[in-house]
Formats: C-alpha cells, sequence, structure tokens
C-alpha cells in the first residue's frame, strides 16, 4: 500500500468526516421525532468492511454511539458470514439488538454494504433512536422492567431493502409494534436518506481520489489514533489505580450495585478491568458489553480530547469485562435504564484517572438523566404525555468551579425550553431554579444542580420517573467532595410529601390537579480540598446564594454572614484549628 | 409611498473592524466615488470614524448620510464591557438566564465554564404569573417592582430588563412593570422581553431582551458621542446603523434595539458581497472572509442572503433576532500550523491572531502561521506590508518556525512544508464552503466564490478547484466591502410574534388585524429617518409545523398588506405552507394537523442604489503597462517565475494568464498555473479555468 504524503492524508480526513457529518445532518433535519431532531440521539459512520470497525464518525452525533456502532456493523458481519449471505449493491439491513449492537432497544439502527468495483470498501451506517419501540411504557423507560421483552420489540439484523428493493413487510411490522407509527416510519426514512447520501459522497470521494488513496488514509488514520492514544497512555506513570462507584439500586430490589474498575498502565498499553463489579441485576440498569467499552471510550474521549472518532483509539487498550457482570448482559436481561449505568462507567474512569493524572481530570457530573414522564387524559379526552431528560451540574475541574446546569456527558442534549411545555401539555412549572448546596464542596467547587417544580393543571395525572444518584452523590476528586444526592419529591395525604421507595425510580405516581412534584438534581463533584478554597470565593457564593453560610462553615470552614460578609479572621482560625 | 429624495451630496459608509475603519464615498451629484482606510481607534470608534472621512473630504457638510457597520456591540459583548444591569422576573425563574438550554461549551472535555452577564444578586423575582394560553394567574403589583427597582438601584444597576414567564402570550404584566419602571428609573435603559422578542422560547427570549438592556447604555453613549462628534464638525446629515440582518435602522432604533447591531460588521460585507454578484451577473454566490483568526462564510442564493433565528456571540449568549447567516471556522492568516502527536499536520484552531500574529511580523510568535506559509512561498510580497503598519516581513523567521514545527517533524523539506500548510489550510475552508453550499443541496458549479477583506484573495483559485465551484469574483476594493455593503443596504424593521394556535382554530381576522398593525408601526419606523426610499416592501411570513414536531419551517404568504383582510383566509395559510414543506422535505404528511407558531413580519425600505461601473478601470494602462515586477513563487513543489501587476491598473477584458500575483493597497491575489483572471466592466476580477 502507498504511503500517503501528510498534506493528503490531512485533505481526506477532512472529506471524509465531511461525509459521516453530513449524514447526521440529514437525518436532524429530516426526522420526525425531538428525540433526534432536537437532542441529536443518533450518529452516523463509515465502518471497516472485515472487522466493522470505526473508521469514520460523525462529530455532531450523540457521544456513546462513537463507540457503540462498531459492534453493531459486526453483528451484520458475523450473520453474513455464518448464514453464508451474498450481499448485493443496495442491501440494507434494520435492527435493534441491544446485546449486540449496543444500547438500548429505542436505537436503531441501519446497516449498509457500500460497494466499489464489485468489492464491498467499507459500511455506512446510521443509528437513531425512535419515539416509541413498544414495551409496557410509552417512551420506553420502564423501571420496573426485568426482561428486554416488557421494554419493546427486539429486532435482529433482517433486510429492509434488497438489491436496492424495499421490503414493505418489515416497515408494517415495526409500524405495528409503536404506539408512533408515524414518528417510526419518518425517522427510518431519514436514516434511508442519511445512508443515501452518505453512499453518493463516497463515491465521489472515491471517483475523485482513488480506491488506494482512500484506503491508505483509512488505515494510517486507524494507526494516527492508536499512535496518538498510545502516546497519552505512555505519559502516564505505570501502575493499577482503582476506585468504585455505585448505582443506587436495579429499581426491583433496593439495593446498591457497585462498579469496580482497576486500570492498569503498562508503558503505552492500558487494560480497564471491571472485575470487582456487580452481577447481572433484575431490573434495567444492566448493559451489554458492547456497550461498556462504548462508554469508556466517551470517557477516554472527554479526558484526552485530541483523540479522533475511529477504532485506533482503542487499540492500545484492553478491556476484562466478566461474563455474569452487569456490564455484559445478554438476552432477556432488560437495559432500557443504560444511561444510567454508562454514566456511572464514566464516572469511575474520571476517579481512577484523577488518581493518575490529576490534571486531566474533574469531579464527576450529575450523573443521571432523570427521565421524568407526566401522563393522563385532557378533559376532552385526548391522552397526553410529556416525556423529558433534566440536566445538573458539572464537576469541578483544574481551570474552575463546575458548569451550573449541563448536559449528561454521554450526549449532548439540550432541555426543551418550559415555555414549550406549558403550551403543550396541561402543567406549570412554579420553579426552574438552580440548587443551592448541591454542587459537591471543593477548593474548585462542583457546577450546581437545578430545582424543578411542576404543578399539574388537569384532574388526574400519573408521573414516572427513572433516575439515580439518589443514595450516592457524585464523588469529587483529589479530595473534593460529593454534589448532593438526587431528590424527587410527590405530595401524599392531605399536605404531606414523600419520596419514591427505590429513592429515585418509580411507575405510575397518581396526581390529583394544582398537585406538584418536585426533582432536585445533583451538582457536580468537587475538585481538591475545600478548605483550600480562597475564603473570598465562598464568601461570593454565599453573597449570590449557591452555597449556605452553613455550608460554608461545616464544608469549608469559613466564617460568613448570610449576606456574603467574610469574617476572615474567625476564618483563619477555624481553618488553623482544623 | 416615496419619500422626495434631499440635496444630493456625499453619501459615506463606514465599516470599523477590529485593525482598521474602512470609509466608502459616493458622491450623489456625479457619480464618483473614493475609499479611504485608517487604523481603528479602539478606545472610541468614532474618533477613527471621522480620521477616515477627513482624509478624503474637507467639510463634514458636504455628507449627507452616514451609515455605519459597527462592532461597538459585538465588542462590548464578548469582552464583557456592557452596563451593569438587573433583571426583574417571575418569583421561581431568576435563574433561567444562568441555566441556557441545559447545554456545554465543547462537546468533549467537562470543563466548561458559563458566568452570565448578570449575576445572580441582580436578578430579582417578583410576585406575578401567566399561564401558556395567555391567562393572568397572578396579577402583578406595581409596589414589589418599585421595590424591586430600589433593590437593583442600590446595588449600582444602570440599565434593567423586565423579563417575565409567558409573556409573549400576554405583555400585561410586564406593560405595568415598565410603566412603573418608568416614573422610578433614573434614565430610559428598560428593556422589557415582550417589547423586545414576543416569541415563545423563555432562554433565548431572557438572554436577547438581557444582552439588549446590558448594551443600551455603551451603544447610547457611543452614538451620542458619534453624532456629537459629526455635528460639531458640522454634519447636519441623517446616521444610519447597519443591523445584524442586513438591514440599516436610524439612530434613535439602535439606542432602543442595540442588541439588534451585535453582527452589524461581516452583514455588510455580505450585502455588498450579494449586490456586487447581482451587477456582474453572479447572483449565486458564496462570501469568504478571511481574517486574522477566522473565515467567515456566507451564502447568496438568486441574490438573496440567507438569514438565520439566532446565534450565540459566546458560549450561552444567545441572541435571537434575524442575522445574516454566517459560518464561521478557525482557519485565518494568524491560524497556527502544528503537528500532533499522531503525526497529523492540523491548522489551527489556536491563532495567532494579528497581535502577535504571525512569526513573520517579528512581534513575539514563533510559531507558524498560515500568512508565514504564504511569505515563504513568494505569495505574500515580504517588502511591501498590507496595512503600512510594518516595514517589512521577516521570511527568514517564517521559514524557521515551518522547520522547527512542521518540516522536521514530517520529514520533509522547508517548501514543501510551506505549501503542505496551504494546502491543509484551503481543504478546511473548502471544507466551511462546501457545507454552505453542497451539504445544504446547492449546485456548487452554479457558485462563484467572492473573497473579501485581507486575506481570501491569496486562497481563491485554490478554493473554486477544491470546492467545484465555476469561478471567483474579487471584487475590486476586498478591503472595503463591507463599507461600500453600508451604502446599498436597505432599511429593514423584523418582528416577530407568537400566535401557536392550531391552523382551523385559528382566527383570521384577529391574525390580519395583527400583520396590519405590525407593518404599520414598521412602516412608521422607517419614514421617522430622513431617507430616500426607491420603495417599500412587506415580507410576510408564518413559522408553521405539523403537529408533533419541533423545526417550523418558515412560509411565507402571498397576500399584500391593502387587502389582507379580504384575502387572507385558512385555505390560503395551508396551501403555503404545503407548498413550502413539499419544496423542503419533498412529501406531505397527510391527516396531521397544521401549527401556526410564530407571525413574523418584515417591513423593507429600498434604499436607491448605485451604479457599480464607477468603480470600472479607467482605461489608462495596458496590461503591459499594469505589470510592475516579476518574482519567484513557489508551487506544486517548485519556483516559477511569476509575473506581478498593480491590480487596479489592469484593462478589462484581458485575459491575465495564471500564475501570477495581482498587488493591491489592501490585498494580493493570487492566480494558479492552470487558472486565468479577467477584469470585468465593475472592476471585479473573475478568476477561471483555462481552457484547455
Amino acid at each position: 500500500m502507498q504511503k500517503l504524503d501528510p498534506v493528503m492524508l490531512a485533505v481526506l480526513k477532512g472529506r471524509l468526516e465531511q461525509i459521516a457529518d453530513e449524514m447526521d445532518a440529514t437525518l436532524f433535519r429530516s426526522a420526525f421525532n425531538p428525540i433526534i431532531a432536537e437532542a441529536h440521539d443518533a450518529s452516523h459512520g463509515l465502518y471497516h468492511a472485515k472487522t466493522g470497525e470505526t473508521l469514520i464518525q460523525g462529530k455532531s452525533g450523540l457521544p456513546v454511539f462513537v463507540g457503540a456502532m462498531s459492534f453493531a456493523v459486526k453483528m451484520v458481519i458475523d450473520k453474513v458470514e455464518v448464514e453464508n449471505i451474498v450481499l448485493k449493491q443496495g442491501d440494507v439491513f434494520v435492527f435493534n439488538d441491544p446485546y449486540e449492537g449496543g444500547t438500548h432497544l429505542s436505537d436503531f439502527k441501519l446497516v449498509k454494504p457500500f460497494f466499489h468495483e464489485g468489492e464491498i470498501f467499507c459500511f455506512l451506517a446510521s443509528v437513531g433512536h425512535w419515539h416509541d419501540v413498544g414495551g409496557n411504557v410509552p417512551g420506553n423507560y420502564n423501571p420496573v422492567a426485568t426482561e428486554c421483552y416488557q421494554e419493546g420489540m427486539l429486532i435482529p439484523p433482517v433486510f429492509l431493502y434488497k438489491e436496492g428493493v424495499l421490503n414493505e413487510d418489515i416497515i408494517a411490522i415495526l409500524q405495528s409494534n409503536s404506539r408512533l407509527p408515524g414518528s417510526l416510519y419518518g425517522d427510518l426514512n431519514g436514516q434511508v436518506s442519511a445512508l443515501d447520501l452518505g453512499d453518493r459522497r463516497l463515491k465521489d470521494l472515491l471517483q475523485e481520489y482513488g480506491k488506494e488513496k482512500i484506503t491508505s488514509a483509512l488505515v494510517e488514520l486507524n494507526q494516527s489514533a492508536a499512535r496518538l492514544m498510545a502516546s497519552y497512555i505512555s505519559d502516564l506513570p505505570n501502575g493499577t489505580y482503582s476506585a468504585e462507584d455505585w448505582l443506587d439500586n436495579d429499581g426491583i430490589i433496593d439495593e446498591p450495585l457497585k462498579i469496580g474498575l482497576d486500570i492498569i498502565i503498562a508503558d503505552n498499553r492500558m487494560t480497564l478491568d471491571f472485575s470487582r463489579t456487580s452481577a447481572a441485576c433484575d431490573g434495567p440498569v444492566n448493559i451489554s458489553r458492547s456497550t461498556c467499552i462504548a462508554s469508556c471510550y466517551v470517557a477516554l474521549k472527554h479526558i484526552f480530547r485530541e483523540v479522533p472518532a475511529n477504532a485506533g483509539v482503542l487499540e492500545p487498550i484492553d478491556f476484562i469485562i466478566p461474563e455474569d457482570s452487569l456490564l455484559s448482559v445478554g438476552r432477556p436481561k432488560p437495559v432500557c435504564g443504560y444511561t444510567e449505568t454508562i454514566l456511572r462507567v464514566i464516572d469511575v474512569m474520571f476517579q481512577v484517572i484523577s488518581q493518575v493524572a490529576p490534571e486531566m481530570s474533574n469531579g464527576c457530573a450529575y450523573g443521571t438523566i432523570n427521565a421524568l414522564s407526566m401522563a393522563g387524559y385532557r378533559k376532552n379526552g385526548v391522552r397526553w404525555v410529556m416525556f423529558s431528560f433534566f440536566g445538573g451540574g458539572h464537576g469541578g475541574h483544574p481551570n474552575g468551579d463546575g458548569l451550573n446546569h449541563g448536559n449528561a456527558p454521554i450526549s449532548t442534549a439540550t432541555i426543551p425550553p418550559l415555555e414549550i411545555l406549558e403550551a403543550a401539555y396541561p402543567i406549570r412549572f412554579t420553579r426552574w431554579a438552580l440548587r443551592p448546596d448541591s454542587g459537591g464542596p471543593g477548593k474548585n467547587r462542583g457546577g450546581c444542580g437545578a430545582i424543578y417544580e411542576i404543578e399539574l393543571l388537569e384532574e388526574k395525572a400519573d408521573a414516572f420517573l427513572f433516575g439515580e444518584r439518589g443514595k450516592f452523590g457524585p464523588p469529587g476528586v483529589i479530595g473534593g467532595e460529593s454534589g448532593a444526592l438526587n431528590k424527587f419529591s410527590y405530595p401524599t395525604g392531605v399536605n404531606g410529601e414523600t419520596s419514591p421507595p427505590m429513592v429515585s425510580k418509580m411507575v405510575g405516581i397518581h396526581l390529583e390537579q394544582n398537585q406538584r412534584i418536585r426533582l432536585e438534581t445533583p451538582g457536580g463533584g468537587g475538585y481538591g480540598d475545600a478548605f483550600e478554597r480562597d475564603p473570598k470565593l465562598v464568601a461570593e457564593d454565599v453573597r449570590l446564594g449557591y452555597v449556605t453560610a452553613n455550608s460554608a462553615f461545616e464544608n469549608y470552614r469559613c466564617s460568613v454572614s448570610d449576606d456574603g460578609i467574610l469574617d476572615q479572621q474567625e476564618t483563619d482560625r477555624l481553618r488553623e484549628t482544623s | 409611498m416615496v419619500s422626495k429624495p434631499k440635496r444630493s451630496r456625499t453619501v459615506v459608509g463606514v465599516d470599523v473592524g477590529g485593525t482598521f475603519t474602512d470609509v466608502f464615498f459616493l458622491n450623489e451629484v456625479d457619480g464618483s466615488c473614493d475609499v479611504a482606510k485608517v487604523p481603528s481607534t479602539r478606545s472610541d470608534q468614532s474618533v477613527g470614524i471621522q480620521e477616515g472621512i477627513a482624509q478624503q473630504l474637507k467639510k463634514l457638510s458636504e455628507v449627507s448620510l452616514i451609515i455605519h457597520g459597527t462592532t461597538v456591540g459585538t465588542n462590548a459583548l464578548l469582552e464583557r464591557k456592557g452596563a451593569k444591569t438587573g433583571i426583574i422576573t417571575t418569583r421561581g425563574f431568576r435563574d433561567v438566564i444562568e441555566m441556557r438550554r441545559r447545554d456545554r461549551p465543547e462537546t468533549w472535555g467537562l470543563w466548561g465554564m458559563f458566568e452570565p452577564i448578570v449575576s445572580r444578586e441582580l436578578r430579582v423575582e417578583v410576585d406575578e404569573r401567566v399561564l401558556a394560553d395567555g391567562t393572568i394567574l397572578t396579577q402583578l403589583d406595581a409596589s414589589d417592582v418599585k421595590s424591586a427597582a430600589g433593590k437593583l438601584l442600590s446595588l449600582g444597576a444602570e440599565s434593567v430588563c423586565i423579563f417575565f414567564i409567558n409573556s409573549y402570550a400576554n405583555d400585561t404584566n410586564e406593560k405595568l412593570a415598565v410603566k412603573t419602571l418608568k416614573e422610578i428609573w433614573p434614565n430610559d435603559h428598560i428593556t422589557s422581553s415582550s417589547e423586545i422578542l414576543p416569541e415563545i422560547r423563555e432562554f433565548e427570549r431572557c438572554s436577547t431582551a438581557t444582552l439588549n438592556a446590558y448594551l443600551q447604555p455603551p451603544i447610547g453613549d457611543y452614538l451620542e458621542r458619534l453624532e456629537g462628534g459629526l455635528q460639531k464638525g458640522g454634519f447636519g446629515g441623517e446616521v444610519l446603523i447597519v443591523q445584524s440582518n442586513g438591514g440599516v435602522m436610524s439612530v434613535n432604533m439602535a439606542r432602543s434595539f442595540p442588541v439588534r447591531t451585535a453582527l452589524s460588521g461581516p452583514a455588510a460585507g455580505v450585502i455588498a458581497g450579494a449586490y456586487i454578484g447581482v451587477s456582474a451577473g453572479f447572483p449565486n454566490l458564496i462570501t469568504c472572509d478571511m481574517g486574522g483568526t477566522s473565515f467567515d462564510v456566507s451564502l447568496v442564493a438568486d441574490g438573496e442572503s440567507a438569514l438565520a433565528a439566532q446565534t450565540a456571540v459566546d458560549f450561552g449568549m444567545v441572541v435571537r433576532t434575524p442575522m445574516i447567516e454566517i459560518t464561521t471556522i478557525g482557519a485565518g492568516g494568524g491560524s497556527i500550523a502544528s503537528v500532533d502527536r499522531g503525526g497529523l499536520l492540523q491548522i489551527g484552531p489556536e491563532s495567532a491572531g494579528s497581535d502577535p500574529g504571525p512569526v513573520c511580523y517579528g512581534q513575539g510568535n514563533d510559531r507558524p502561521t498560515v500568512t508565514d506559509a504564504n511569505v515563504v512561498l513568494g505569495r505574500i510580497n515580504a517588502e511591501k506590508p498590507i496595512g503600512g503598519k510594518l516595514a517589512r516581513l521577516d521570511v527568514d523567521a517564517a521559514k524557521k518556525a515551518i522547520k522547527i514545527h512542521v518540516a522536521d517533524l514530517l520529514e520533509i523539506e522547508i517548501m514543501d512544508a510551506a505549501e503542505a500548510i496551504i494546502r491543509v489550510a484551503n481543504a478546511k475552508m473548502a471544507g466551511a464552503i462546501r457545507l454552505v453550499s453542497v451539504e445544504r443541496g446547492h449546485d456548487p458549479e452554479k457558485f462563484v466564490a467572492m473573497p473579501f477583506g485581507g486575506g481570501g484573495a491569496l486562497h481563491a483559485g485554490a478554493l473554486i478547484k477544491d470546492v467545484g465551484l465555476s469561478k471567483a469574483l474579487v471584487p475590486r476594493y476586498p478591503g472595503v466591502t463591507s463599507a461600500l455593503g453600508c451604502i446599498i443596504a436597505d432599511m429593514r424593521f423584523d418582528r416577530v410574534h407568537t400566535i401557536n394556535a392550531v391552523l382551523d382554530d385559528l382566527d383570521i381576522r384577529k391574525l390580519a388585524s395583527e400583520i396590519k398593525k405590525t407593518a404599520e408601526d414598521g412602516q412608521k419606523r422607517l419614514v421617522e429617518a430622513d431617507v430616500t426610499f426607491d420603495g417599500v416592501e412587506h415580507l410576510i411570513e408564518l413559522d408553521m409545523l405539523y403537529l408533533g414536531q419541533t423545526h417550523t419551517v418558515a412560509v411565507r404568504l402571498p397576500v399584500g398588506l391593502e387587502d389582507i383582510k379580504s384575502s387572507l383566509n385558512t385555505n390560503v395559510i395551508r396551501t403555503a405552507f404545503e407548498n413550502t414543506y413539499e419544496k423542503v422535505f419533498g412529501r406531505l404528511l397527510h391527516n396531521i394537523g397544521i401549527r401556526v407558531l410564530n407571525l413574523r413580519v418584515t417591513v423593507i425600505g429600498r434604499r436607491p442604489k448605485f451604479d457599480l461601473s464607477i468603480l470600472g478601470p479607467s482605461g489608462d494602462y495596458t496590461i503591459e503597462e499594469a505589470k510592475i515586477d516579476s518574482r519567484e513563487v513557489w508551487f506544486e513543489g517548485k519556483w516559477r517565475q511569476t509575473d506581478v501587476y498593480s491590480r487596479l491598473n489592469l484593462p478589462k477584458e484581458q485575459v491575465v494568464s495564471g500564475p501570477a500575483l495581482l498587488e493591491q493597497p489592501d490585498t494580493t491575489i493570487f492566480i494558479d498555473p492552470d487558472l486565468e483572471g479577467k477584469v470585468d466592466q465593475f472592476g471585479n476580477l473573475i478568476i477561471s479555468r483555462k481552457n484547455v
């Protein structure tokens, strides 16, 4: 194979990335459901013809898919091999199997072989989060599922197109299994358009530069990514570093679940060993092995920002994920709450890295997506379902305090405007505010979580919540403290208020008119010792209401009045004696 | 409605950039024009403006109209130098501006930070509440506003913003708050969110209104200094300010709505680009503005520039007013070339900007930039730097930097490394052009590239080849394009109002009178200023979508203002929606309801244009006489003897065959060996492929 000159390589890198980016953009524009259109819960890329490894991936899709999609493509490659299928130009597979293909049932994958000169040059793939794929709970976040069959339909890789001819039967089966068949049809079409566009653009590029050059570019980009990752690893001191973090429970049995990680650094290789992790659980916080690897990739990309989105990054990394672990389940274990578990995997990665390279780390982010829905019937009998994810604080970091009210590290989704929610559903927010004392204390404080309080305006409704971090706050690093716990309250009795038995997971909370539910989300973990925080910053935090005077005393050993006036002398005394 | 032309004298367009203030003079009596370029005066832009005008005109009284593209607003936002501002808001919602839409600055890395322009203590809550359907749940008590204002004043607030939840649906409480404030607030820096942007989406409305309040004092002061200074110099005419949407507004409007100037500067350049392109017979073009740190592209299709609904000036600083859509990537003359640990050559995102600037400036930067590569390759004349600030450029220092930071790491020769930097930078810029053209479904062969600003013309040839554009068009004065744009920009008034109703339930009569009222209000604001119009136009649009969707399409209603009450009905709206939807998405959806989200009314006062052929070459020189030099330029691996021409002396319709360098005071143009250039009757240089 010819070695490309560095210029050609950089040029082709840009052109190839642009193809994947453009596939992303095509789906975002044409998708019907807001989870893709607004929250960009989708991804596209080019994958290796033989191994399915990610060659190029779009930059605007959901971060976690960057790692997961290669497994989906590999699933198609394996099927083709086992079943002796001869792939033809114009074939497209569709499926949502979460065990081999990653993530959860809501994510439908389309995989298409790309032919050049009669051979498969690579695969093109598209994944998008569909609005409803059947199952017990609308929107598919079922916190009490014990089998995948309660979560939605499960489709193995089947031909959607054969040699360019659409199999209408498949669409009929898919539509008949969804509460929102129209939305499903729109999204599926958008994904097909994205694949078509990728096909056209790649054809043009091959014509312009020739197969040799493009192939060399893909190989060299992969090698360059591997070199880059290896070089970052070799900067880290050899040794074994460990941390663990916890999930509150699985929604079925109220027992904490451990994510234990040991990272072994040996020169320019890194092993991620998850052996100390809890076994598979009954409830829906399990994930498949492919999802686990994908989430490690997300964490690595947050830590080593310069590494590109291709499989080369994972080349210097070895994984140990025991088969009985909740991080490598198979059918029919429920997986719809995978977001919570991969957030925890990312948190534990940051905690380990903070021991190896404090300057590259940060306190953990709020660590739960808080999928909250409210549903009922309007006076005219029309059914309504409000469904949204909520935000929280990011961790303190070497450059400063954590971001207030950010989005989860696994996505770049934004929250819908409250005015849009109020216009669409019979609810009103009575509070939409930052949550004082929620940021984990630290030299650099964790960002604040939020308080959302919602009042029902119709006569009756039910509320559903799938959340986490109700028992174990987002940990700080380098001596920083944890952020506040996730807290959900709903009315009970005449004037009473209570929280769910499973802390942040519950179905069918019954609400009457003018009753309110309240979600208080975690802040981020702190970075560094809180007693080393500049007392002036603590006083400023009190003055602005991010931190209470009491917390300034308890957590920072600072004497500050309620209106934020610092008593420097008293503070010096407090800090000396502690 | 056409107003009377005034005594014709000189119309002046002024664009104040970070480095230079550019002035374009048009004498309306004899049609002659002139340009001036002076250093910008950062502390007070109005000083530079007067100096620029004085360069060509003895007396300010000769000027009838000054049209001004300003970066005062942009700079105040970026440098956080607006006024101390307070917000009075609904109880429970003072953190809206700080919570944003729950986002983060970068996809990768969790170290984002954000400091809202109004700190938490300056955000005061009062009891009041409007529901989404406009019902007032809680009446506002005026005395609460008074005490809130008292608190803000005691904290030193100079400007105030009223932002209530759902005020787009019913502005009664906000209006009462404004009325109350007017009695006690010591100045007129009062902004209300429903006045600035009566559109659903609380964060975007709050952010836009608050930034408006934040800008009122500095922009107000600036405009006062500007007008005062001009009047002292004998100026008796009118001043107009360019808005981000590419239209102009009166000084009074700019005082009330300063947030509309947030992207005033770049907008004027695109307006000029569109006009020059249409005049020269190229109504489809992509303007490319290469500055020190960034490369801005904007698409003009059929002579119309694309508008974006909103932009973020910085992370979390969202301005939602219609503005010319400009896509920016980090590839400017100052962008730094480096080789990453994986062995890949990168351009940017780090930049040396204009200070310290490229290595060859000798001001302390030692990492090679795109400009350094151009100097080493012989494309930029090291003996004649643009702008006249430096005597000469240090070629050897640039070479050394390229050797250390690129050539040695890639194990290639210095000259090859310099060329590699240019090619990778070109590829990056080509990517930005593809993003706004190919990726939006436009056929690149139908478009021409129009570089303006100082740096773009060196790269134009490579860009047309990379993207497959038909030609490049370099305007006569690329360095003063924005100032020229000021002269020809139309007066424009935009207004949006959220309707949020299902089409079948829509009160058509109410909508019609709302449209009429808004349009008449806009028209009134147009004639406030003493400005000549060739005509006035109205654009009436609805943002519409199928029930359940979140992205709207802008539907232009085919109705006139005069007979709107009789011509507007549900079917007209439905047909207009379906036509638009089918055009955008290729198909319609059946049996799904249709929602009307927003009403948009735009009133445009068409200002007289001038004939660009006055910019055409004088015809005093032959092509041989225009040739001033010959030097070696490195291209595709070897030195080539290249003729250097004085661009402004080139006669029209004569072919300049590449390789060639065309020099003029404000830019240098490189014509690749496989391209050729020709000057048209307007003085534009058209670069195209050689016929083989």
